[in-house]
C-alpha cells in the first residue's frame, strides 16, 4: 500500500498495462515528447518507444477514428483527448461508430478502446475549455463511462477499462490530479458498473462521482465532526452502466438524498439519479431529493463568477441542512 | 528565396527582403515587388513602428501575467511581420477572423490595447466589439473559426457586395500549422473553393503546435494543402514584411474582385513560448531558436529602413516613448479592469433573448447571494412562473 496522487496512479497503471500487453498502445496530442498536457504519460515514450506511444496531429476526430480501426483489429488503444471539451470534435466517431459497431453488426466486431480525458472547471480556462459533458457519453448505449474520484479507483478502473472489450470513456478531472490516497500494490481491476459506498451513514445519502464524490466525502467528514451527522456517501464510479441498486438501497436506509454533479442541472446526471430514487425508494423518502449542480451558464472566465457558478463545498452543506430540515418536519 | 523541408526539397518561397534587410529582385516576382514599391517611406516607418509596438505589447502582457494580473497570455513574438504585414493589406470594410495570437493584427486594426487583454485577464466575456473594427473575437478551439470566416464570406457574396479591387469586401482568417490538421479547416477550404467565397486563408506556420513540430502535421509543404483544394496558394517568407504585405494584398484583391478564395502560408517562427504556461526548452533546441533569432522580422525591417535613410535615433526614441506610454496604459488599464460584478451578472449574456428559465435561475442566484436561498430552485420557479402566467 502506498500513498500516491491520482496523476501517479494513472501513470503507473498505463505503464504497467503497456508492459503487460503488447496490444495496448497510447495515442494523443502531445503525449509523447511533451509527456501529456497534464503529464500523465511522463517517461512512457522513452520507455516504450514511438510504436507504443504515438504523438498525433492536432485532429481529435482523426485519432479517435483511427483508434476505433485499430481496436477493430484487436489492438487496445488508449487515446488521450487533452480535455473532454475537444472530444466534441470526435463526437461522430465516438457516438456513431465506437458505440455502435458491435451492436449494429451482430456482435461481429468489438471495439476495445479507452478514451482518457479530463473534465472540470475552476481553472479559468474559459467556457469552451471548462465543461463537464460526460453526460453526452453516458446517454449513449454501447459506450461505458467511468469516473473515478480517488487514486485507488483511478487505478482499478483504468485497469478494468483497458481490459474491457467495449469502448470506455474514462473521465479524469483537473482538480483531482494532485489529490492523494492509498493505492494497494496488488490492486485488482474494478468491476465497471459498481458504485462504492465510501462512507456509511444513517442520516442522509450524498451521491456523487469524480470531483463531487471527493467533495461529498469531505462534507460528510466535516459534518460528522462538527454536528455529529451520520452521512452515507455513494461514489457512483461508473455512469454507464449505472449502479441503481446501490443508490436505491442506500436511500431506502437513510430516507434522504442529495445528488451532486459538476455539470448543468437541467437534464443532468442528477436528474437520472433522482428519477431512479423515485422509482426505487419513493416510499422510504422523508424529503424531496435535492440536486446540487452548476449554474446554467457557459462557465464565466472571471474568477469570482467562475467560483460562484461551480457547485461548492458550501453549496453541498446548505443542501444537506435544508434536506435534513425537511426530514425533521416530516418525521 | 527557397526554403527546404526535412527532405531538403527546395520549396519556392516569396521573399522581397533578405534577412540582412536588402531588397531582393528574384525573377518572376515583379508583380509583388511593384506592390511593395508602392509603399512609401512613411508606410514602412509605420509598419516598423507597429511591429515594435506589437512586441512591446507582448512583453508587457507577459510580465503582467507573471505578476498575476492575467490568467494566461499567448505571445506573438517573432510573428510581427506576418501579422502587421498582412493587416496593412486590409481595408476597413474587410473582416478578420483571428485565432488567439494575432495581437499584431488587432493592433493594426485599431483595437484598444486594454480591450485586447480583457479576455486573458478574465475580467468578463469576449473583450471587444467585433463590429467596431470588423475584427471578430478570439477562438481557442483550434480551427473552428475558419468555417465562420467562410460563412461570413459567403454572406458577403450573398449581399451582392460590389466586385472592386478596393471597395469590395474580403474576409481573412488566421490559423496555425497545427490547425491545418483539423477537419474544420479542411472543410472550410472545401466550402470556400466550391462557393468562390471571398476569403483568404492566412496560415502562420510558426513551426510549432505547442510541443509538436510541423513534421507531426504534414508530409507536404503546407501551402500545397490550399493548392489541393483548388485555391491559388503561395508560401511567403513570413519574417519579410514586404513579401507578406504584397502577397496578402494580391489575395485580398482577388477576393474583393469576386475571384474567390486564396491560401497564404507565412513561413515564420514562434520565438516565445506557446503561452505563459509553456516552457519551450523542453522540446526544442537553442540552435533552432538562435537560427531564427538571426531572421528576426523587426531587425530585418530596421536594416532596410536604415539603409534607405528612413530610420534615425529620433524616430527610435519616438517609438520608445510611445512604447512606454503603451506599457503604462496597459499596466494601469489592466489593473483597473475588474470583475467585482454581481454573481447574477453571469446570466446577462447567455441568450440574446431572455426567457423564463433564465430569469428563474437568476432570481435563485440573487436570493442565494443575499443569503436567503429558497428551499429548492423550483420553489422560486413556481412563484416566478406563477407570476408570469
Ligand atoms: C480542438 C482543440 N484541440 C486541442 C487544443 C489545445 N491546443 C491549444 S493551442 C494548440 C496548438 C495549436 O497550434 P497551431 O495551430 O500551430 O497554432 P499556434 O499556437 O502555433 O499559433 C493546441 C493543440 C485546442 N485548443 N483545441
Ligand atoms: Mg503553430
Amino acid at each position: 500500500m502506498s500513498v500516491i496522487t491520482y496523476r501517479q496512479a494513472l501513470h503507473d497503471t498505463l505503464r504497467a498495462e503497456l508492459a503487460r500487453d503488447d496490444n495496448v498502445f497510447l495515442m494523443g496530442e502531445e503525449i509523447g515528447l511533451f509527456e501529456g498536457s497534464y503529464k500523465i504519460t511522463a517517461g512512457l515514450l522513452d520507455e516504450f518507444g514511438p510504436r507504443r506511444v504515438r504523438d498525433t496531429p492536432i485532429a481529435e476526430e482523426g485519432f479517435t477514428g483511427a483508434a476505433i480501426g485499430a481496436a477493430m483489429l484487436g489492438l487496445r488503444p488508449v487515446v488521450e483527448i487533452m480535455t473532454i471539451n475537444f472530444s466534441l470534435l470526435a463526437l461522430d466517431q465516438i457516438v456513431n461508430h465506437a458505440a455502435k459497431i458491435h451492436g449494429m453488426f451482430g456482435g461481429q466486431l468489438a471495439v476495445p478502446m479507452v478514451i482518457r480525458t479530463p473534465g472540470g472547471g475552476g481553472q479559468q480556462l474559459g467556457a469552451s475549455h471548462s465543461q463537464n459533458i460526460e453526460l453526452y457519453y453516458s446517454f449513449v448505449p454501447g459506450l461505458k463511462v467511468v469516473a473515478p474520484s480517488t487514486p485507488a479507483d483511478a487505478k482499478a478502473l483504468l485497469l478494468a477499462a483497458i481490459r474491457d472489450d467495449d469502448p470506455v470513456l474514462f473521465l479524469e478531472n483537473l482538480a483531482l490530479y494532485n489529490t492523494k490516497g492509498e493505492v494497494p500494490a496488488d490492486c485488482a481491476p474494478a468491476t465497471i458498473g459498481k458504485a462504492h459506498i465510501s462512507r456509511e451513514g444513517e442520516d442522509l445519502t450524498l451521491i456523487g462521482y469524480s470531483r463531487m464524490a471527493h467533495v461529498a466525502r469531505q462534507v460528510a467528514e466535516e459534518l460528522a465532526d462538527s454536528e455529529g451527522l451520520d452521512i452515507e456517501v455513494v461514489d457512483l464510479r461508473s455512469l454507464r452502466p449505472l449502479d441503481r441498486d446501490t443508490v436505491i438501497a442506500s436511500v431506502r436506509k437513510t430516507g434522504a438524498a442529495v445528488v451532486l454533479e459538476d455539470d448543468w442541472l437541467t437534464y443532468g446526471i442528477g436528474a437520472e439519479i433522482a428519477a431512479s430514487i423515485s422509482d426505487g425508494a419513493f416510499d422510504h423518502l422523508d424529503a424531496p431529493v435535492r440536486r446540487v449542480a452548476m449554474a446554467e451558464v457557459p462557465l464565466p472566465y472571471a474568477k469570482s463568477l467562475e467560483t460562484a457558478a461551480l457547485p461548492s463545498h458550501d453549496d453541498v452543506v446548505t443542501a444537506v441542512h435544508e434536506t435534513l430540515a425537511a426530514v425533521g418536519r416530516r418525521r | 528565396m527557397t526554403t527546404t523541408n526535412g527532405s531538403n526539397e527546395a520549396i519556392p518561397t516569396l521573399q522581397l527582403l533578405d534577412p540582412q534587410g536588402n531588397r531582393v529582385t528574384t525573377r518572376g516576382t515583379k508583380g509583388y515587388r511593384d506592390r511593395a514599391a508602392a509603399l512609401t517611406a512613411e508606410d514602412l516607418r509605420g509598419m516598423y513602428r507597429d511591429m515594435v509596438l506589437t512586441r512591446r505589447f507582448d512583453d508587457e502582457a507577459t510580465s503582467l501575467q507573471r505578476q498575476g494580473e492575467l490568467a494566461l497570455f499567448a505571445p506573438s513574438r517573432g510573428q510581427e511581420a506576418a501579422q502587421v504585414g498582412s493587416a496593412y493589406a486590409l481595408r476597413p470594410q474587410d473582416y478578420v477572423f483571428p485565432s488567439y495570437r494575432e495581437h499584431g493584427v488587432l493592433h493594426v486594426r485599431g483595437l484598444d490595447p486594454v480591450d485586447r487583454l480583457r479576455f486573458f485577464r478574465g475580467s468578463d466575456h469576449g473583450g471587444w466589439n467585433p463590429t467596431e473594427h470588423n475584427t471578430s473575437v478570439y477562438t481557442i478551439v483550434i480551427g473552428a473559426h475558419t468555417l465562420h470566416a467562410t460563412g461570413y464570406a459567403m454572406g458577403v457574396q450573398r449581399d451582392g457586395t460590389p466586385h472592386d479591387k478596393n471597395d469590395g469586401t474580403a474576409v481573412i482568417t488566421y490559423f496555425g500549422d497545427g490547425a491545418t490538421s483539423q477537419g474544420d479547416v479542411n472543410e472550410a477550404m472545401v466550402y470556400a473553393a466550391v462557393n468562390d467565397a471571398p476569403v483568404v486563408f492566412f496560415l502562420q506556420n510558426n513551426q510549432w503546435a505547442i510541443s509538436e513540430p510541423t513534421t507531426r502535421q504534414t508530409k507536404t509543404p503546407l501551402y500545397k494543402r490550399g493548392e489541393a483544394f483548388g485555391l491559388p496558394s503561395l508560401r511567403v517568407d513570413g519574417n519579410d514584411v514586404l513579401a507578406v504585405y504584397a502577397a496578402t494584398q494580391e489575395a485580398l484583391e482577388r477576393a474583393r474582385l469576386g475571384q474567390g478564395p486564396s491560401f497564404i502560408e507565412a513561413f515564420t517562427y514562434r520565438m516565445g513560448a506557446h503561452t505563459t504556461s509553456d516552457d519551450p526548452t523542453r522540446y526544442r533546441t537553442s540552435e533552432q531558436e538562435e537560427q531564427w533569432r538571426r531572421r528576426d522580422p523587426i531587425d530585418r525591417l530596421a536594416a532596410l529602413l536604415r539603409s534607405e535613410g528612413a530610420l534615425d535615433d529620433d524616430f527610435e526614441a519616438e517609438i520608445k516613448a510611445e512604447g512606454d506610454e503603451l506599457g503604462a496604459q496597459l499596466r494601469d488599464g489592466v489593473r483597473a479592469l475588474d470583475g467585482g460584478s454581481a454573481v447574477s451578472s453571469m446570466f446577462d449574456d447567455v441568450y440574446a433573448t431572455p426567457h423564463g428559465t433564465l430569469a428563474t435561475d437568476r432570481a435563485w442566484y440573487e436570493a442565494y447571494d443575499a443569503g436567503d436561498p429558497p428551499a429548492s430552485q423550483y420553489a422560486i420557479a413556481d412563484s416566478a412562473q406563477g407570476g408570469a402566467r
